[in-house]
């Protein structure tokens, strides 16, 4: 079952780590959520800190992830979501003066331990805005798996992540064109696609939608509820409704803190932190 | 409303001046270029002829000589300055953008500013010291050699600066997809710049194309066909120089349309590698 916890104060997190799946889970479920119950855990993070510098950002984060559900983080500008987000394939490491304590355990196995190419092959990433890279749409989602040694047809494997990202039908007859002659929202979804390819079990996603229009919005967070079978989902994100719509669990950050973390349909209608009220209800960030 | 009038007119006249400025120095730029370029094909396109191509340069007073020899000589000086000037060029480059440290970088970096500003005779008496004294011959080697060296400094900064330009987000990109370092390096960043990187190789190969001092004593000259790479050989810019400074009208002639051939060479170089490589990669931006 889920590790949902609520914080009552400061950073202490009280996570339930109830392992047993037909236990019903203290708070009541929605329909939504309630497939969640046969999710494991994923993700362990513990006392989770991240310095860029002499400058904490993440001031000590515990939080268990779920897996095949869809775990929205949201929280003001500069709360640390995407550092948050960035930690969890060691993304952190590209910045130069980085440095991250505390334990992430991905199936149980810690990540700081694993060969980091291993991590990121498990755990894709898609960013805030559209980067494919300047090549052909077709080598856009094939690079993945030719760097990977990919053995078998790749054509099969590049339409197959095309469908999965909900892009197929708009460029099968263009793979051969530059990627750069897609709209933004169709960018986004190649992206989407490329990091697919490789198969991921989980795939990160920083403020995907901050840069389309509502159609395209609309579009990623169908394609998110299509891929939760296959794929534990981790969005984060500036915009509280699509948290709403699009997420079974949401974790609030603020000010490098876990705040609270919670089924979303829970978090939203009865926030038991004064503060996640007052940021949901519009009062501040 | 006088002020606000005043104040419109002053502006306006600041406008009329400083475009006036600007335009008439972008103008005297681009007069300058075509006026060395006018009087270089009339008076180099007049005294060339099949001859000059083909022959070797006659003695003074002797009709039908021309510059055979030096055009290979500078063919093969450039093709051996590329050879040494592009690889440590491109490589140092790449250490510079991509893997030196902040102290380390900018100790290279200095240190390949101070080469570019070594004058380039200092850098054929270098080449003399190391190659022609051992040797006990002027060659092309030592001329190739020291038009190589002065390259390397052009080719690292513009190197540099190009992969520099290249958006941190493709990088990214390619990390999370569980690329290595080396990986995204090769397969995503070089490509991404690959333009950027040529047009500072064919900057450079312009640039030593016309260079006489270091030529001097190095590859010294030769009247004759110089065959392999350990004799003296002739060379486009000090048959230039040579002829420019002779009392003879009919060599000032030559010297002209050395200077056209010269121009030309450089010229179609970089047409040709252009297209070849347009053709090759049209995909990138």
């Amino acid at each position: 079952m889920a590790s949902v916890g609520t914080v009552h104060s400061g950073n202490t997190v009280n996570v339930k780590s109830d392992q047993s799946a037909d236990t019903p889970p203290r708070f009541s479920l929605p329909a939504k959520a309630s497939a969640v119950a046969s999710g494991s855990t994923r993700f362990k993070i513990s006392g989770l800190k991240v310095l860029y510098g002499p400058k904490e950002v993440l001031h000590g984060i515990d939080m268990e992830i779920s897996s095949n559900v869809v775990t929205a983080v949201i929280g003001p500008s500069g709360c640390g979501k995407s550092t948050f987000l960035r930690s969890l394939n060691r993304m952190t490491e590209t910045v130069r003066q980085a440095r991250v304590e505390g334990d992430i355990l991905l199936d149980g196995e810690n990540i700081e331990s694993m060969d980091v190419v291993r991590l990121r092959r498990r755990v894709g990433m898609v960013f805030q805005r559209p980067n494919p890279f300047p090549k052909s749409i077709f080598d856009n989602v094939a690079y993945g798996l030719r760097i990977n040694g990919h053995k078998g047809r790749l054509s099969e494997a590049v339409e197959n992540s095309l469908r999965r990202a909900a892009l197929w039908d708009e460029v099968k007859d263009q793979l051969h064109k530059s990627a750069y002659a897609l709209s933004g929202g169709q960018q986004q979804r190649l992206c989407i696609a490329r990091a697919l390819a490789v198969d991921p079990e989980v795939l990160l996603l920083d403020e995907p939608c901050s840069a389309l229009d509502p159609v395209t919005t609309a579009k990623i967070e169908e394609l998110l509820f299509q891929l939760k079978p296959s794929c534990t989902i981790v969005i984060v994100t500036h915009n509280m409704q699509q948290a709403a719509r699009a997420s079974d669990f949401t974790a609030f950050l603020l000010e490098g803190r876990l705040v609270e973390y919670q089924s979303t349909p829970k978090l939203f209608t009865t926030p038991s932190d004064p503060r996640t009220e007052a940021y949901i209800t519009g009062r501040f960030g | 409303m006088t002020s606000m009038t005043k104040h419109m007119t002053r502006r306006s006249v600041t406008n009329v001046v400083m475009l006036t400025l600007t335009g008439a120095c972008a103008f005297l730029t681009v007069a300058v270029m075509f006026y060395i370029l006018g009087y270089l094909a009339w008076h180099g396109g007049r005294a060339l002829s099949w001859n000059f191509f083909t022959k070797l340069p006659a003695a003074v007073n002797v009709a039908g000589g021309g510059m055979a020899n030096a055009i290979v000589g500078s063919a093969k000086l450039l093709l051996l300055a590329c050879c040494i000037g592009v690889p440590v060029g491109i490589l140092a480059g790449i250490y510079l953008s991509e893997f030196a440290g902040q102290t380390l970088g900018s100790v290279v970096r200095f240190m390949v500013d101070l080469l570019n500003g070594v004058p380039s005779i200092v850098i054929g008496i270098f080449a003399y010291t190391v190659i022609v004294l051992p040797m006990h011959t002027f060659s092309t080697l030592a001329g190739g050699f020291a038009l190589g060296i002065m390259m390397i400094p052009i080719s690292v900064r513009s190197t540099e600066e190009y992969l520099r330009a290249v958006p941190s987000s493709l990088r990214e990109a390619s990390l999370a997809l569980g690329a290595a370092r080396w990986v995204t390096i090769v397969r995503i960043v070089i490509p991404a710049a690959f333009r950027g990187i040529l047009t500072g190789v064919m900057l450079a190969l312009a640039r030593v194309a016309g260079e006489t001092a270091p030529l001097l004593f190095t590859a010294f000259g030769n009247s004759y066909w110089s065959t392999g790479w350990t004799r003296a050989t002739a060379s486009l810019p000090v048959m230039i120089y040579t002829y420019a400074i002779s009392p003879y009208d009919d060599w000032h002639r030559q010297a002209w349309a050395a200077g056209l051939v010269l121009l030309a060479l450089v010229l179609v170089v970089n047409i040709v590698t252009r297209m070849a490589l347009a053709r090759k990669m049209p995909l990138s931006r």
